[in-house]
């Protein structure tokens, strides 16, 4: 399915990271974002309050809070739109209950933090990468979620398209984790032409509606959606529930249920992952990063390469689910991983234990607030190398 | 019900009259017996078979509690939420297909505690969604604790030697907020309740029917006020019809008069009318208005 071209702004722009996020969404076909200011956010709110009246079939609302904003684009989906959020920190905290409602019902919805430095309000202005966790695990329950991290505005438009298309697929809240730094970095932009945009429709139900079991699922683990209006009467909570959507309290329902919440992403992890390797075969140290630290890592990098070192990168576009099976293989070949990350260690843990010993894991981290000292990225290659 | 119901010599059996409008599949419900809830349901599905609504275009939201199960009964489309958030749930679908009827049935902790927020603010933007509060003055699927809608004095479990806060009047509150329709009913008045849900729906922006509804179980049980059957003959006695009335007037004490009626049904642009009429203003004859569009 192509893109409707009414959404897609194409030429070449000059964007920050949130307007091209914003135009990223009306490109995928996003017609109702439901948002509550914050920065380094509000830009991407505020794109899009403004092109919507223009690009027509959408609304925007600015909602009360943020616990609104999360429930009102799950209502969106239900009612057929393709629905986002956009939000930081201190209100990434307050979607969390309702993210756990668009998981158990299997909303297709995108949300957008754009991160900056923590805990609690931290620093409004300034960027971070301490959210990681919080995306995996921030709602209660055991789930399998997808987040992606772009690292310059042109990625946070085309890994817009992603996410719609991924949520869609998969019938789940998919998160954009940008940074304040590729939220308010400016550069050339090419949208292309809506032709050229290929989007994932919704794996609609076309069986008579008497016969609609909302979450019987498909061989691909993955249910049929229908939405409010179409007739099939269906009904969804998030309580555990059956095929019919109703609630049934008991560990076998329970056993069925989540498994299979965590089975269509768990099993899709090698499809869903987006890495960017450079020169890692043969190289004795890999840094691994993602968002605006891969960029980071870059004079670093090459740096330790003019002195004839031999380095390769790994750069994960989705951290989750976390491609677990190329750091596994990686690890078996080098000596070490080196984790810059704007946080005093998330996503390194993860990389620590997929490396099960077989080689070094050397976390650079840093609080939030600016970007990596180069020297310091440099630094834990060096120490990669010992 | 407008539902023929089929009786042949040979099965003798009879559909139910509420089978199209019920899950009966779902029955029998979780519901004490004498809790009000089940009249509630009887009166919305009455409302909406009156109407005149196609049912696929209905949608029912709830939030959490006793209340909030009525989502998963009423056989619509139909969205059982986290608590608090019914409203804002509603919003979305509401504003991503206007052609939806979109009702929350919640309760009043749900709707006025955790919820209160968005109840305010969906009053005050005149959001075209229909709200009906069920009031059994207490935190009923937890177990009876307090609710910012519990009379002074009454007892709940988390105000052992009886509630000392003031309560929320809820009609004011959402005439003070804007709401296009509001009206307050008891369980008992099936008649009048089911006339004012109709209105509810048929009224263009935010409208509120709060449904005075007994909890026999805790509230009435915790208040040595019998059974849910001795708290609806209180309400024949206690209850005085008063429509049109000042709605500061309508504190609920404990064991007092209670007021119910049509409180307030005035004209006020919705959202989505300011929305469309805005951005024509301001666009001419570019704009395409939103709420006539269909959702594809
Ligand atoms: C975020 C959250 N906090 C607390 C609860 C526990 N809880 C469930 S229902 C409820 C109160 C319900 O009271 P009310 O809305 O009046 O509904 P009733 O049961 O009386 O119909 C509470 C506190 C919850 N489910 N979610
Ligand atoms: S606890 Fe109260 S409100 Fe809940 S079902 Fe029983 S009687 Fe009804
Ligand atoms: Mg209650």
């Amino acid at each position: 399915m192509k893109a409707d071209p009414r959404g897609v702004l194409t030429g070449a722009h000059y964007l920050d990271g949130d307007h091209a996020a914003a135009e990223g969404g009306l490109a995928a076909g996003c017609r109702f974002l439901a948002g509550y200011p914050i920065t380094p956010s509000t830009e991407v709110a505020e794109r899009f309050a403004a092109r919507i009246p223009k690009v027509g079939g959408g609304v925007f609302i600015q909602m009360e809070d943020e616990l609104a904003s999360m429930s009102a684009i799950l209502g969106g989906a239900w009612a057929g739109k393709k629905s986002m959020t956009v939000t930081s920190g201190p209100g990434f905290s307050l979607m969390m209950e309702n993210l756990g409602l668009g998981i158990m019902m299997e909303v297709p919805t995108v949300i957008i933090n754009v991160q900056r430095g923590g805990p609690s309000t931290g620093l409004p202005t300034l960027p971070g990468q301490a959210d990681m966790m919080q995306a995996r695990w921030g709602s209660h329950g055991d789930y399998e979620i997808i987040a992606i991290c772009p690292s310059s505005p042109q990625e946070a438009f085309d890994y817009m398209i992603t996410a719609f298309n991924f949520s869609e697929k998969y019938r789940v809240p998919t998160l954009v984790m940008m940074d304040e730094c590729v939220g308010h970095m400016t550069e050339k932009v090419v949208i292309p032409p809506a032709d050229e945009i290929e989007l994932t429709p919704r794996k609609e139900y076309t069986g008579p509606p008497e016969e609609y079991l909302p979450y019987l699922p498909d061989k691909d683990m993955i249910p049929w959606m229908t939405k409010a209006g179409d007739g099939t009467r269906f009904h969804t909570t998030g309580l555990t529930h059956d095929e019919k959507g109703y609630p049934v309290m008991n560990a076998d329902c329970q056993e069925t249920l989540v498994r299979r919440l965590i089975d269509k992403i768990r099993k899709n992890a090698d499809e869903i992952a987006i890495v960017e390797e450079e020169e890692v075969d043969g190289a004795d140290v890999v840094l691994i990063s993602y968002g605006i630290s891969s960029r980071v890592a870059i004079p670093a990098i090459e740096r330790a390469r003019r002195e004839g070192l031999k380095v390769g990168s790994l750069r994960l576009v989705t951290v989750w689910p976390f491609p677990e099976t190329r750091v596994r293989e990686l690890a078996k070949n080098v000596k070490a991983l080196v984790i810059p990350e704007m946080n005093y260690g998330q996503i390194y843990y993860e990389i620590e234990r997929c490396a099960a010993g077989n080689a070094r894991t050397i976390l650079v981290p840093h609080g939030g607030g600016w970007v990596h000292d180069v020297n310091d990225v440099y630094a834990g290659i060096k120490e990669g190398l010992k | 019900m407008t539902k023929e119901t089929t009786v042949t010599e040979e099965t003798q059996e009879q559909a139910h009259p509420m089978d199209e409008l019920l899950r009966m599949d779902r029955m029998p419900h979780i519901w004490c017996p004498t809790c009000g809830l089940g009249t509630v349901v009887t009166a919305l599905a009455m409302a909406l078979d009156k109407s005149g609504i196609s049912l696929d275009d209905v949608a029912v939201v709830s939030g959490i509690g006793c209340t909030g199960r009525v989502a998963g009964y009423i056989k619509v489309d139909s969205f059982h939420t986290t608590h608090g958030r019914a409203i804002p749930f509603a919003t979305g679908l509401h504003l991503a297909n206007p052609k939806l009827k979109v009702i929350v049935v919640s309760g009043d902790g749900d709707l006025i505690a955790i919820g209160g927020n968005h109840f305010i603010h969906a009053a005050r933007r005149n959001m075209d969604i229909t709200v009906i509060c069920v009031n059994n003055f207490i935190y009923a699927m937890t177990g009876g604790q307090v609710a910012p809608t519990t009379p002074l004095t009454a007892n709940a479990s988390t105000m052992p030697y009886g509630n000392f806060e003031p309560p929320f009047n809820i009609p004011y509150l959402a005439d003070s907020c804007g709401a296009s329709y509001v009206a307050r009913w008891s369980s008992l008045h099936v008649r009048r309740m089911t006339t004012a849900f109709a209105e509810a729906l048929a009224a263009p922006g935010f409208s509120l029917v709060e449904v005075v509804t007994p909890c026999s179980t805790l509230y009435a049980r915790r208040n040595r006020l019998g059974t849910g059957l001795d708290l609806l003959k209180f309400y024949h006695d206690n209850c005085e019809i008063e429509h049109g009335a000042d709605t500061r007037s309508l504190d609920i004490d404990f064991q007092s008069t209670i007021k119910l009626g049509k409180f307030i049904e005035r004209r006020r642009p919705t959202f989505l009318e300011s929305l469309d009429d805005w951005y024509g203003q301001v666009f001419g004859d570019k704009y395409e208005p939103y709420a006539g569009a269909t959702s594809e």
